[in-house]
Order: structure tokens, then C-alpha cells, then sequence
């Protein structure tokens, strides 16, 4: 809502290329529903949209506290939107503790929307409010519009006869019709979709649908004698197709399942609940009609064990979990190393190190998917970049693993597991099958056989005759797959181990230039979900006539083999990512390259203007 | 007309490999792997179809001397590879080999939850009460006071008893055998691969090295059958050289008893009979520990239920019934829009 690109329809409509709301109120307040619905009416008036889900670890805190302050966040436009936005236009707050929280962050001039009703002595006081912001002048440089929507729902929903309860529980349906109103966008699918909620309770259907449509109505009434107006955002010129929106996790679990498809194999999934990357569990537990088992096991170690007893086999065995779950898998990595079985391992990661920050966003587990293991225990690792690259990579991660008989790491993170945007949906048929054969002739046949191209051990699964072998942790005699104890074999066996990954290079994509030129003053190089904010910064540095080209990683193990020299072709070179520098130390270690770190580890995505601040101060030396 | 070929019957020897077992000489793993293959041979077990998953110690190593499939894992966590392995292909006969190491103290939790989920495995527990292949530490079923490197001034750690623990997790079949009981083990153990369900076998092994005799009170061929009661369903737990001693139930104490057929009234009629679907007699016979009382040997508990692959297995089929499965459906399932 940047001046600049204000231009007035008419005396009551505003036409602007792209807004950023945040919805914020108590954990209770039910601004994860508010924000995802009001995404969902975005997607559908065919804005493009990035959104940013940002609620506390705790499910319920206590009422009114800072603490418990849930806040969601979109950035919506008729241009291309690949962020959820550095600071909200709109700050929309039910209570004094989430105007505290989420001010610092608000536009200058920017908009307050807020429930008055919720602004009394006793939520101000939880908040941490000495004197009201209401009654002095700290909040005079915002557009401040003040609302008794606590009053207005429970009058509206009064007929129906819930309880006090239930009754505010409509409020965010309330601020949800508003916030509606003002950007044209449309009640209807909302309605239905809290009919479909909530059709056992048909009472609580028809209070929150009131509710959404008295705010809707509020708008359209008070207009004339308020400040509030109506704004126009028109449509994204997208490629023709069929769209949903999607986030991180959904587009990753069906990437992978996708790859089990093309792969002619079924999934079997071992998890274990934990933040960000339960959903990946809930998700693949209802897909069993394509064949996918799920197996909530005791433990993360349980889990993966059971992933890789499926591999054995014959199924693809996957697991899904955060940092600390992957450290706990850590050694049963390690054994699908040694036995050479297909795995897809899932870190969505988290800001640590331990228990850290369960549901806020971090990259800081890059060490431990490349090196976090004992021995020389190369892996395959992929990062998922965009809330729709989950497709991708899921697919990737599935042929390289079933290909190379190779664990594969894909790192996600909180961000993008739970940020949604716009996707153009695939057709799985547009994709090149790549189905497994398993091994079945006896003649010289022993485990330790190999593909000489590809270094893949041959997959024989338990149930074919003939091909009866074990297999094990122990170190295995190259030429007969026995166990073996001989000195020039394990350096044998080491080196095809690692030759096995490193090969994999010659086999994905060359990197690619995301934006700029191939060399150059400056590249910024990111990886995973900061390429949102990268391909912001760049895309505005270079409209300004700076020097900059934008290079976004996935294949993090094996690097691409073009990269080394892609790279020594830029004068200078900017890692950025959320963590103190995992990627860079990776990259100097590779190339001895005298990259310059950007690091951010505050659980908080970089703001674009993070990133475009550094390619200022980094571009302004260089001649 | 077909023409009749016979099949060839599988001898225990049929299931050695060719690996040179390495286990110390005159450890039990030699005559409980020799049980097993007599066991495979007499069930008529199809080796393709049969896999081994071990996690690590003496006993662990044992996949690699059985020529079915095997999979020697990690530590203490065979159970959830033999669950992900049976859960993946239910067709296979899946058999778990671990020690009380591994399948109590490292891997206690998995055995807990492998048994109550009643995954269709047989578990051979063999216990050794010591740690053999980290070179003489005390187990969680080593007895207090026992002198090890780590104990030097003897163990203070309670030991656990495995065929209580396993009935308290809800295994749903319990069974005990000795080594070099090889009449009985086979037998034992074809019960145990017959059952639907987590079968639980204890098998007590000798560790010549590190904790030698230490079975010894009830295992010496010469006083067995005092020592030692072989149970069977339906039969009167009658045990001794003379076959006169036998289990009462006192009702009062409510516990087991030892008692002598014709003295102080006691007749065979009130000698206990075996019923392996009772859990709480199983409890009571599993405690029973000599020298006070036979140790109890055979199938002591088998209650079979459905067993937890054959329910998730139902569910997959049911859900393939109910949806089809049609992937690009699949992505357009909920709220879509079309841009011209």
C-alpha cells in the first residue's frame, strides 16, 4: 500500500498493486483459521500471495499475554509476490498483548485495525501496558481504526443462544467479513467452508456465518462516516492452468508420493510427531488408497528403523522429523548407508540446537544433514526452496534414492512447511517414469553387486528365490558382500561409498543463474526458503542498476558440477541463510572460496530489505 | 497330467551358510542356532520366504549363519526394522534375534512396543545375564552382587525378569527353553512360528566366558528333572525324577506352590492344570525361580489376537475398496480456480 503505487478509482475505491495484512490476536483467537481463509478467498479473486503462519509453541497460553500472541500474515497483489511481506500494511489486532508484539513491525502511516472492546484495564495490564496506546499518542503515525467488535459479535450471534464462550469465539468471523469487504473479496466460499466445519453444530455454523456477514455489512454501512475504504487489487497475469494454493509440507508429500508412483513403488512412511513436520504424517496417513502404510512408532529411532526394514523389503521407505528427531536417526542413517537401501529422510527444520524453537523457522541443520554422521557417511541433500518446489523435489529425492540405492535428505523448514502460495497444478503424466527393477537372477549374484555406472548395489528383495543374502552394519567384502574385516577393503569400500554420491553431480541439473547474469560484481547465493526474500532484494537492486545476480542452490550434496566455476565469476560473493554460516563453511571448504556470509538466526524469515541492504553495502567498493 | 515332482525336503542343514561361525567354542549360540535350523527344516520353512533381523551383540550375529534372508541392524532396535520389514511384506515369516542387552536395556522400549502392537514375529531372546561382546559387563537380568568390570564391588542394579516384562508389555505368547535342550527348544519354537502375533521366546544361553554356569542350578542334566518343569496346555504340571511333585495353587496366598503327590493329603487332582490362556497363572509360573521352585520351560502363555500388520494391511485394502487412486485427482481434491 506504498504511495507510490496508490492511484484512486473513484472516491471509494483505492486502487493498489499489492497489500500486506497481518492478522494477530490471542492463541484462542483463532487467526490461523482467520488468515488461511482469507487466503484461500485471495487465491480465488486470482491475486498471486505468499503467507506466513506465526504462532507460539504453546497450544493454549494464557489468555491476553504476549506470549500467546498467534499472528498470520499475507502479502497479496496484481504483481509477482514471493514473500509474505517485510512489515504489514494492515495490522489487524484483537488485543492489546498482539498491538504490542506486532507494532514494531507495522509500516509507518500503516493501518491499526483493533477490537476496542478487547482494550480494557484488565488485557492491558496482562499486556504489559502502563497507560492505554489508545489514550496516548503513541499510536498518532498509524491510521488508527478503532472497533467495539467484541460488542458487535456477540450482539450479532445472540439469537442463536451460545454461550459467552462460543459467542466471541465468532469474532474473527466478524473481522474476517470486514477485512473482506475492504478488498473485494468474496463470503461465499468462506460460508461454505464453516458449514462444512461445523455441520454437526449447526448453531455455531450459523453464528460464525452472521458473524462474517455483519463485518462485511459494518463495512458497507459505516463506510460513509468512517475512514475506512475499499480497495482494489486486480488479477495476477498468470499462465492459463488449473490452481490451488499450497504450502511447504503439502507439496513435498505429494512430490514424494508422486516419485513413488513414477518409481512403480509404494511408501512406506515411519514417523513420529513433532513440530513443524507432523502434518507430512496426518497428510500421507490419508492416502492410503495408493498403497502408502503409515507407522506412528514409538520413537524417531523406531520410525526410521522401520523406513528402512520396508526398504529391505522392498516398499520406499521414508521418515519424516525436525532436527532433533534427525539427530536421533542419526546412527540408523548410518546402517542405510552401509547396507546401500533407497530412504527419503525429512528434516523440517527448526531453530534449535535442542528443543530450541519448535515453530519458528531456522536452516540450521545443513552440518548435520552433510556431515552429522560417524564414519565417512556420505548422503544425498535437497532443499526445498518455495512453498510449490516440495513438488520438485519430492520426485528428485525419489529417483536419486531408488537410482543410486542412496539415502536421501530433503531439508525443509517452519517457514515454507507452513507458508502457503498459489500453485499451477501439475499433470503426473507430463513426468518421466522411472520404475524400479528389482533384482532376480541368481547367476553371480551376490548383495555387494553393483551397477558399474551408477555404483548402485542391486536390490533384491526378501521373497524372490535364490537371492537369499544378509546384509548388515558391518563392513562388507567388495566382490562377495560377506562380512569383511580386511584393511584394503574398507578403504575400498569407503571410496565407493563416496564416489556412489559424488557421481550423482553428473546427474542433476547444471546451476542455473535465478536471476542476473552468469558472472559479474556480486552473487547472492541462498539455498531453502530464503529465496523468496533474495529474489525480492535482487530483483530491486537490479532495477536500481546494481550489479547483482541471484543464485538459489537445492542440490546442497552433491553440489551441481558447474558451481565452483560459476561462482569464481563474480567479483564477490554473499552467502545468505537463516544459520551462522553452514552453507558458506560448506562452500569455502569445497571451493576455497572467499565468500562473504549474511546470517539471520532470530526464527524470523530475512525481510527482503535485510538482504538488499547487504547488496548496497556489498556492490558500493566494487569496480 | 502333471507330472509329480517331489519336493524336495529341507534338512537343518540346508539353512547353514557358508560363513565360519564365530561365536566362542561352547557358547549356547551353538546349539540354539542348531535348534533354530532343526526348527525351519521340521516346519517345512521356505527360505526365501523367512528373514532374520538381529540388532548388535553375540547373539545378533546370529542372521548370518541362517541362509534365509537377514538383516543384522543396530543396537536394541531390531523391532522396528523386523515392524517396518513384516508391515512392508506380510508374506514373509519374520524372526527377531536379540539379547538382554539389546532387547532389554538398549532396546527395552522397542521390545515393549513390538510386543503390545502384537507385530506377527517370533522374538528369541537369549539370556545370558552378561554382556558378552562389549567383553563382560552386567545386563539388566545380571543378578545383584555379580562381580564385573563395571561392578567391581558387585552390582546394585534389580534385574528384570524378560518373560514378566514381556507379558506385562501384553505379549500375547510367552515361552521359555534352554540351549542345549534341543528335544524341547525345536518344539518350542514351532509353537512359536505358528502363532499370529508377537511370539516371545526366552531361551536361557550360557556365556562360557563371561558368566559361565550361571543357569547351571537348574540347567545339569543330572538334576533337569527337579529342576526344571516342561508345561503343556491341557496337562497336569506334574514335574521331578520321581514325577511326584507338582504346582498347587494356593488359593489363601494366592500363589504357587510346590507340592508332593501323596503327602499331607495332597492327591493328583489338585495338582494345577496347564492353561496357557490364563495371564495370570502365566505371571505366576514365569516367576518361579530356582531353587525354591522348577523353573518353567514350553509355551507358558499363548492367547492369540489379531495381530497389528494384518489390521494396519486391512485398512490399506479397505481404503483401496473405498477411493481410487488417482494421483492428478488427488491435487485437485478441495478448492481450485482456472486462470484462462
Amino acid at each position: 500500500m506504498s504511495v507510490q503505487s496508490t492511484q484512486h478509482v473513484n472516491d471509494d475505491v483505492t486502487k493498489l498493486e499489492s497489500v500486506v495484512i497481518r492478522f494477530a490476536g490471542d492463541s484462542g483467537d483463532g487467526m490461523q483459521l482467520t488468515g488461511s481463509q482469507f487466503s484461500v478467498a485471495t487465491a480465488l479473486e486470482g491475486s498471486d500471495l505468499s503467507t506466513f503462519p506465526d504462532f507460539p509453541a504453546e497450544i493454549r497460553a494464557p489468555v491476553g499475554t504476549t506470549f500467546g500472541v498467534s499472528a498470520f500474515q499475507i502479502n497479496f497483489g496484481s504483481v509477482e509476490v514471493s514473500t509474505a511481506g517485510d512489515e504489514p500494511d494492515v495490522l489487524i489486532v484483537m488485543n492489546p498483548a498482539a498491538l504490542k508484539v506486532n507494532l514494531n513491525n507495522l509500516r509507518k502511516g500503516g493501518m491499526i485495525i483493533l477490537d476496542e472492546g478487547a482494550f480494557n484495564a484488565k488485557n492491558l495490564k496482562k499486556a504489559g501496558y502502563e497507560v492505554s496506546p489508545l489514550e496516548d499518542e503513541s499510536l498518532a503515525q498509524y491510521n488508527l481504526i478503532r472497533i467495539d467488535i467484541t460488542r458487535m459479535t456477540v450482539e450479532t450471534v445472540k439469537k442463536f443462544g451460545l454461550g459467552n464462550k462460543d459467542s466471541l469465539r465468532c469474532k474473527n468471523m466478524w473481522t474476517l467479513g470486514l477485512v473482506l469487504w475492504m478488498f473485494g473479496r468474496k463470503r461465499q466460499p468462506i460460508i461454505d467452508s464453516l458449514a462444512q466445519k461445523f455441520a454437526k453444530k449447526p448453531d455455531v455454523a450459523n453464528a460464525n456465518i452472521a458473524a462474517l456477514n455483519a463485518g462485511h455489512a459494518f463495512g458497507e454501512t459505516a463506510e460513509m462516516s468512517s475512514n475506512l475504504h475499499r480497495y482494489q487489487i486486480n488479477k495476477y497475469e498468470e499462465e492459463a492452468g488449473i490452481y490451488r494454493t499450497v504450502n511447504g509440507n503439502q507439496s513435498l508429500c505429494w512430490g514424494i508420493l508422486a516419485g513413488s508412483q513414477l518409481a512403480d513403488l509404494e511408501i512406506l512412511l515411519g514417523s513420529y510427531p513433532i513440530t513443524p513436520a507432523s502434518p507430512l504424517l496426518h497428510m500421507l496417513s490419508d492416502m492410503k488408497e495408493f498403497g502408502v502404510i503409515t507407522f506412528q512408532a514409538e520413537d524417531e529411532i523406531a520410525a526410521i528403523c522401520s523406513a528402512i526394514g520396508a526398504s529391505f523389503a522392498g516398499k520406499l521407505g521414508m521418515t519424516t522429523s525436525s532436527g532433533p528427531g534427525i539427530a536421533l536417526k542419526t546412527e540408523a542413517i548410518g546402517l542405510a548407508i552401509s547396507t546401500e537401501l533407497p530412504l527419503i529422510i525429512v528434516d523440517i527444520q527448526r531453530a534449535g540446537p535442542s528443543t530450541g524453537l519448535p515453530t519458528k523457522t531456522e536452516q540450521s541443520d545443513l552440518y548435520q544433514a552433510v556431515w552429522g554422521r560417524n564414519g565417512d557417511a556420505p548422503i544425498v541433500v535437497i532443499s526445498v526452496s518455495t512453498s510449490t518446489d516440495g513438488f520438485e523435489v519430492g520426485i528428485e529425492a525419489v529417483r536419486l534414492a531408488t537410482k543410486y540405492m542412496t539415502p536421501v535428505m530433503i531439508l525443509s523448514d517452519g517457514y515454507i512447511a507452513n507458508a502457503s502460495e498459489p500453485w499451477k497444478i501439475p499433470d503426473i503424466n507430463d513426468y518421466d517414469a522411472f520404475p524400479v527393477k528389482f533384482h532376480q537372477d541368481p547367476e553371480g549374484f551376490h548383495p555387494s553387486k553393483r551397477d558399474p555406472e551408477t555404483l548402485a548395489r542391486v536390490w533384491a528383495k526378501p521373497g524372490t528365490p535364490e537371492l537369499m543374502h544378509r546384509i548388515g552394519g558391518i563392513e562388507k567384502d567388495y566382490d562377495s558382500g560377506h562380512i569383511s574385516y580386511d584393511a584394503d577393503n574398507h578403504q575400498k569400500m569407503t571410496d565407493v561409498r563416496r564416489a556412489k554420491i559424488d557421481n550423482i553431480a553428473q546427474d542433476i541439473p547444471l546451476q542455473e543463474v535465478s536471476q542476473g547474469t552468469e558472472g559479474g560484481k556480486l552473487a547472492i547465493v541462498g539455498w531453502g526458503s530464503t529465496y523468496g526474500s533474495i529474489h525480492q532484494a535482487v530483483k530491486k537492486a537490479r532495477k536500481d542498476g546494481l550489479d547483482v545476480s541471484h543464485i538459489h542452490i537445492r542440490h546442497i550434496w552433491p553440489l551441481p558440477r558447474n558451481l565452483e566455476a560459476l561462482l569464481n565469476s563474480y567479483d564477490r560473493v554473499i552467502v545468505a541463510e537463516m544459520n551462522v554460516g553452514q552453507l558458506n563453511t560448506l562452500l569455502r571448504s569445497q571451493y576455497l572460496l572467499d565468500s562473504v556470509l549474511l546470517s539471520k538466526v532470530s526464527g524470523q524469515p530475512f525481510k527482503i530489505a535485510e538482504i538488499h541492504e547487504a547488496i548496497v553495502e556489498n556492490t558500493g567498493d566494487l569496480k | 497330467m502333471n507330472k509329480q515332482v517331489d519336493i524336495k525336503k529341507l534338512s537343518p542343514k540346508d539353512f547353514e551358510t557358508d560363513q565360519e561361525v564365530r561365536w566362542c567354542p561352547g557358547c549356547g549360540d551353538y546349539a540354539i542356532l542348531k535348534g533354530v535350523q532343526m526348527t525351519l527344516a521340521n516346519t517345512g520353512a521356505s527360505p526365501e520366504n523367512t528373514v532374520f533381523v538381529s540388532g548388535i551383540g553375540c547373539s545378533s550375529r546370529f542372521p548370518y549363519y541362517i541362509s534365509t534372508y537377514g538383516f543384522h541392524t543396530i543396537h536394541g532396535r531390531a523391532p522396528g526394522f523386523a515392524t517396518g520389514i513384516k508391515l512392508a511384506n506380510p508374506d514373509l515369516d519374520v524372526w527377531l534375534v536379540t539379547g538382554d542387552g539389546d532387547g532389554l536395556s538398549i532396546g527395552g522400549n522397542h521390545m515393549l512396543h513390538v510386543l503390545r502392537r502384537n507385530v506377527d514375529i517370533q522374538i528369541m531372546l537369549f539370556n545370558n545375564e552378561i554382556y558378552g561382546l562389549t567383553k563382560g559387563q552386567y545386563s539388566p537380568t545380571s543378578q545383584p552382587g555379580l562381580i564385573t568390570p563395571s561392578t567391581p564391588m558387585g552390582s546394585v542394579d534389580a534385574p528384570l525378569s524378560p518373560c514378566v516384562f514381556a507379558l506385562g508389555a501384553g505379549a500375547r505368547f510367552v515361552a521359555r527353553g534352554i540351549d542345549t535342550s534341543l528335544k524341547e527348544l525345536p518344539v518350542t519354537l514351532a509353537r512359536a512360528k505358528d502363532h499370529k502375533g508377537a511370539s516371545f521366546v526366552e531361551i536361557f544361553q550360557n556365556c562360557i566366558v563371561y558368566n559361565d554356569d550361571v543357569f547351571g542350578e537348574f540347567t545339569q542334566k543330572k538334576t533337569a528333572k527337579d529342576t526344571q518343569i516342561h508345561v503343556k496346555h491341557g496337562e497336569k504340571m506334574i514335574f521331578g525324577k520321581d514325577v511326584i511333585k507338582g504346582l498347587w495353587f494356593n488359593a489363601e496366598k494366592f500363589g504357587l506352590e510346590v507340592v508332593v503327590i501323596g503327602e499331607n493329603g495332597i492327591t493328583e487332582d489338585d495338582i494345577l492344570v496347564h492353561d496357557e490362556t490364563n495371564r495370570h497363572i502365566a505371571f505366576m509360573l514365569c516367576e518361579l525361580e530356582a531353587p525354591d521352585y522348577p523353573v518353567v520351560c514350553g509355551v507358558i502363555y499363548c492367547n492369540p489376537a489379531e495381530s497389528y500388520d494384518k489390521a494396519v494391511q486391512d485398512q490399506v485394502a479397505q481404503a483401496k475398496r473405498d477411493k481410487k487412486a488417482d494421483f492428478n485427482a488427488l491435487l485437485r481434491r478441495g478448492r481450485t480456480w482456472t486462470v484462462e
